[in-house]
């Protein structure tokens, strides 16, 4: 059998059991990056909508998680409508979200006073189906909070994202426990390339794919997102085939 | 009397009857400090104050007044509010202080408005109405919080004059040499039962919160209510959520007669104990749909306790504004908008209306003031912030101070250390120089920051400023902090 073949079978297995799960087309939407690297890595070619992602800072970045949070500003910024954004600590600047292609009559800030009422919001906004993206800033989310919270999206069609932050920098990793979560991110900051000019040339990122519900885990270097919330693949990657180059000009573009 | 009052400065003293004799029965601040007093006879205070200003007392105008100010309470404090006569409001604040930031910052922002609009005020928190009546009446502080369990305690160094008696039982109980609350406290209930009669035991017994104490609410008219009384009482959730349901249905229909919407619905519950529990929603637009009234009710639902039961639910639209019809859908090509209102009233109603905002730009270069939050529903006029200077994800809320080794006169800095963290700078970008508003604020005439945005060896990026620049001393002193993390 042919590897086509063979991805045909695949491809109508996973209908099939699509379909006794009982989800429909809508449910199945995906947010692609545009990125053909990371697109193919994940089902359906991109973040699927009606979904619970998790997004992590790695490194220093775990407190902060600063470049975490304008990764998850440039998957909102690429839904359509409002987006929610549940906080607890209100140190984010909401400038830096309209220059990741956030503009601030999109985003309605929620801050709850604790974890409870922040997951209570979290979920209520995902429920109500009428929001683009809903994301919050979690410090903590077990198990049966993340599958609530993944029930939720489904219901309301709505893409959740669970930015979590951690309170201190000895906390255990964000992703030591299991969630209910269909993607875990962990997003790295990295040096970025020397300019042949003083000054600061685009952020790099390393974006680590920890989980993928029916995919494989997958590391990627990156360049931070742009002002319309677009990730660019990174040019230094190492081990990228010669013959790929070519095609893959206009992603890094 | 409106415009026609006399300044608040005046000595001015309101004169009424007791049987012949003309008595004050109120002073202003002024003419208390030159020793005039209530109930003191009108010749002796012109003997004391020749100049004083007197006008006839109108106990009738001053009760509406307390009326109309009670009915303001009501429609933006709490459910529950009455006016307590001659001079005071009751308001049972339970399950309202957290949509007002707790209950300092509401009973500060009571006193503060009233005394905007030439009210003096003082307010009291306390478990019991007997004991805030006492408090804020004759507490020091303009604004007094008595912790739940602690009355007693709090309230015993207070007046007898706080005890809600009559003036012949004051007099009798100072003739006996009570002072405070607390001696009375402290002596055998019976003997005083004996010489002044219940009142005294009952008016303890309410401080103390032995005795319940209902309020009577205040109900307008003019506001669209609807009612339902039980024959048998209720309490189970259920059918606490049936009858919302159909009373929310009945006050729809009485609003579309009116051609209101409804902002503020409170949803009263008269136990068979005699006592009250009140359910307040708010909702940022006018709103009629029966489903969403419904589902902010049934929300709060829980928070009720029926006791015994529930013999009376009381429904009323505290604050309505006219509903205007909007066509929802202009043209066929335009994208439809879904509506977030109902969302935004659900999670403003579970976690307070302030806490769910926008952010929109304010014409301003220093970092900190450059955003403000407006209200979550407000138009969205796209205005978005002006400049293509990257700005930090994370801004500190105000900036720490850092150790830093740079160049003079402008070169970003070569390593600085955050935190007890030392990073050698890589690279940087800057710098971007913000002067200070000295249009608006004198202080900063000649306040200048220098930006920079620098990238460690780990690729970590911040933003760092320098206050002032080398010139001029009164710039700034030069020193470095961190006030933002990019990413």
């Amino acid at each position: 059998m042919s590897v086509f073949a063979a991805r045909a079978v695949v491809a109508d297995l996973r209908d099939r059991i699509r379909q006794f799960d009982g989800r429909t087309a809508r449910d199945r939407a995906v947010l692609p990056f545009g990125v053909p690297e990371i697109d193919d890595r994940l089902p359906g070619g991109g973040l699927a909508l009606a979904s619970l992602h998790e997004v992590c800072g790695g490194g220093n970045d775990a407190v902060e998680g600063a470049a975490a949070m304008l990764f998850a500003a440039g998957i909102a910024a690429r839904t359509k409508g409002q987006v929610l954004w549940c906080l607890t600590r209100s140190d984010l600047f909401a400038p830096a979200l309209a220059q990741a292609g956030l503009a601030p009559g999109r985003v309605i800030y929620v801050e709850a006073g604790d974890e409870k009422s922040l997951l209570l919001c979290f979920e209520e906004g995902l429920r109500h189906g009428g929001l683009g993206a809903v994301v919050a800033e979690v410090a903590r989310l077990s198990m049966t909070a993340s599958r609530r919270l993944q029930l939720a999206a489904e219901a309301g069609g709505t893409l959740a994202i669970a930015l979590r932050r951690l309170r201190h920098r000895a906390e255990a990793d964000a992703f030591a426990q299991p969630s209910a979560a269909v993607t875990r991110w962990r997003v790295c900051v990295r040096p970025s390339a020397a300019l042949p000019v003083p000054g600061v040339g685009r952020a790099q990122w390393h974006l680590q794919l920890v989980r993928c519900r029916a995919g494989a885990a997958a590391d990627f270097d990156v360049e931070a997102s742009d002002a319309e919330g677009r990730i660019a693949f990174s040019s230094r990657l190492a081990d990228r085939p010669p013959e790929a180059q070519l095609g893959r000009v206009g992603a890094s573009a | 009397m409106g415009a026609l009052a006399p300044p608040p400065d005046d000595r001015l003293v309101l004169v009424g009857r007791e049987g012949s004799r003309r008595i004050v029965t109120a002073v202003s601040r002024p003419a208390e400090q030159a020793g005039l007093r209530v109930g003191m006879p009108l010749t002796k205070a012109h003997a004391l104050l020749p100049d004083v200003l007197t006008m006839p007392a109108d106990p009738v105008a001053d009760a509406a007044a307390l009326n109309r100010l009670a009915l303001w309470a009501l429609q933006h404090y709490a459910p529950i509010v009455a006016p307590d006569p001659p001079d005071g409001l009751v308001i049972d604040t339970t399950g309202a202080d957290h949509l007002h930031g707790g209950e300092e910052r509401m009973l500060t922002g009571l006193v503060n408005r009233l005394g905007a609009s030439g009210i003096f005020a003082r307010a009291a928190v306390a478990d019991t109405w007997g004991a805030a009546h006492a408090a804020a009446r004759f507490c020091a502080d303009p604004v007094c919080i008595i912790a739940p369990g602690t009355t007693s305690d709090r309230v015993a160094p207070l007046p007898i004059l706080g005890l809600r008696i009559p003036p012949d039982i004051v007099t009798g109980l100072h003739v006996l040499g009570f002072a405070t609350i607390g001696d009375v406290l402290a002596v055998p209930r019976a003997p005083l039962v004996l010489r002044f009669g219940p009142l005294l035991g009952r008016r303890l017994d309410q401080l103390q919160g032995i005795l319940s104490e209902p309020v009577d609410p205040l109900r307008d008219p003019e506001l669209a209510s609807v009612r339902k009384v039980f024959g048998e009482p209720i309490g189970a959730p259920e059918t606490i959520a049936r009858y919302t349901t159909a009373l929310v249905h009945d006050l729809c229909l009485a609003l579309e007669k009116r051609g209101l919407g409804a902002r503020r619905l409170d949803l009263l519950f008269h136990r068979v104990d005699n006592s009250l529990q009140a359910i307040r929603v708010g909702t940022a637009q006018p709103v009629r749909d029966e489903k969403r009234l419904t589902r902010l009710l049934s929300d709060r639902i829980e928070t009720i306790d029926p006791g015994f039961g529930i013999e009376i639910m009381d429904l009323t639209a505290t604050l309505a504004e006219p509903l205007l019809l909007q066509q929802a859908v202009s043209s066929l090509i335009e994208e439809e908008q879904a509506d977030i209102a109902g969302l935004v009233d659900v999670i403003a109603n579970r976690i307070g209306a302030r806490r769910l905002y926008r952010m929109a730009p304010v014409e301003s270069d220093v970092p900190e003031r450059s955003v403000h939050r407006v209200a979550p529903l407000a138009p969205d006029d796209g205005a978005t912030w002006q400049g293509r200077w990257p700005r930090p994800a994370r801004l500190l809320a105000r900036p720490e101070p850092i150790e830093v080794m740079a160049l003079l006169p402008d070169h970003p800095p070569g390593a600085f250390t955050w935190r007890g963290v030392r990073r050698l700078v890589k690279r940087a970008d800057g710098p971007e120089r913000i002067f200070g508003e000295w249009w608006k604020r004198d202080a900063e005439l000649a306040a200048v920051r220098d930006y920079f945005q620098v990238e460690d060896a780990s690729g970590e990026r911040f933003w760092l400023f320098r206050s002032g620049n080398e010139q001029q001393a009164a710039s700034g002193a030069g020193r470095w902090f961190l006030h933002g993390i990019f990413a």
